[in-house]
């Protein structure tokens, strides 16, 4: 039986500790990406997938990323949220590979909201 | 649902809406016995009686932003479309057992999909919840079970992209392997 051994997460270990500094200290900006049966059936996993490149690449350890539920505006999914820390949440739709590329670029590292793709503030 | 791992990825988010913290997804790949099944154990709250009877009516849902659930309606008529059954098994307080057949070969069985982007999306996205998951190809067997991970990596968290990352590339080569063992036998 195959399976996931101790040696396979040693070398994970390992190849991890050499490329990322380590990660802890308070988190700063939230990323939800709102997975509900919609979400998922609209791409979300895809822009979700799409952010964990992106943020393994930025290697910030003060970013927190978590999956939610659908919050009642299916037709406008894939939804994601960014709530950076003493400002408004955004709520950004119709999200793909390359808008949360975008996003997560300019509005999470930068902080320039990207206004183009948002659904509303709340 | 374009692909059967993007069910599992909505089914699984089900169970921890439920407030479960031990999920449990077990694929079996039997091209042989032309079976494929997925089962998605959850111990949450479990569900009440009266939406199991109306699983597949998409009308009845727990959910309160809007009037219709499809999670398991969908599931439910992708598994009749491939000749298969949608089992719900679920206990008040104790959890939800779903397990879905198709038959394997059926020219409407949608493919099972990127399936380690589905897990690994699980992962990063809950990070205070459990995943067992297990895979098997015509009998090879390939498991994961992220409370051993989390004890294993002691200072590193799971929630960290680079382990994601890499956690992901080892499931695909692993599946990779399991299906190339199929074709040696």
């Amino acid at each position: 039986m195959a399976k996931l051994t101790i040696e396979d997460l040693k070398k994970i270990k390992e190849k991890t500790a050499k490329e990322t500094s380590l990660r802890d200290g308070p988190a700063s900006i939230k990323i939800t990406v709102h997975m509900g049966t919609c979400g998922i059936a609209a791409g979300a996993r895809e822009v979700m997938s799409t952010l964990m490149e992106e943020m393994a690449e930025a290697d910030r350890h003060d970013i927190r990323v978590v999956a939610s539920g659908c919050m009642g505006m299916c037709s406008s999914e894939p939804n994601v949220t960014v709530e950076a820390e003493g400002s408004e949440p955004i709520v950004y739709q119709l999200m793909d590979s390359n808008k949360m590329r975008q996003v997560f670029k300019r509005h999470v590292l930068l902080g320039e909201v990207q206004t183009d793709f948002a659904l509303a503030k709340m | 649902m374009r692909e059967l791992s993007l069910h599992i990825l909505d089914i699984v988010e089900n169970g921890i809406a439920a407030g479960g913290n031990c999920i449990r997804i077990e694929v079996d790949e039997a091209p042989k016995k032309d079976q494929l099944k997925i089962v998605i154990r959850d111990n949450g709250r479990g569900m009440p009686i009266e939406k199991r009877d109306h699983m597949d009516d998409p009308f009845i849902t727990s959910r309160t932003t809007r009037r219709v659930g499809l999670g398991l309606s969908l599931l439910s008529a992708a598994t009749e479309r491939c000749d298969g059954i949608l089992r719900v098994d679920t206990q008040p307080g104790k959890g939800t057992e779903v397990e879905a057949t198709f038959r394997y070969h059926h020219i409407d069985r949608a493919p099972l999909g990127d399936i380690a982007a589905t897990i690994t999306t699980l992962i990063i996205g809950n990070p205070e919840i459990d995943f067992v998951y297990s895979h098997c190809i015509d009998g090879n067997e390939f498991s994961l079970d992220t409370r051993e991970i989390r004890e294993e990596m002691e200072d590193l968290s799971l929630s960290d992209p680079v382990v994601i990352h890499h956690l992901s590339e080892k499931i695909r080569s692993s599946l990779k392997e399991l299906t190339s063992g199929k074709n040696k036998s």
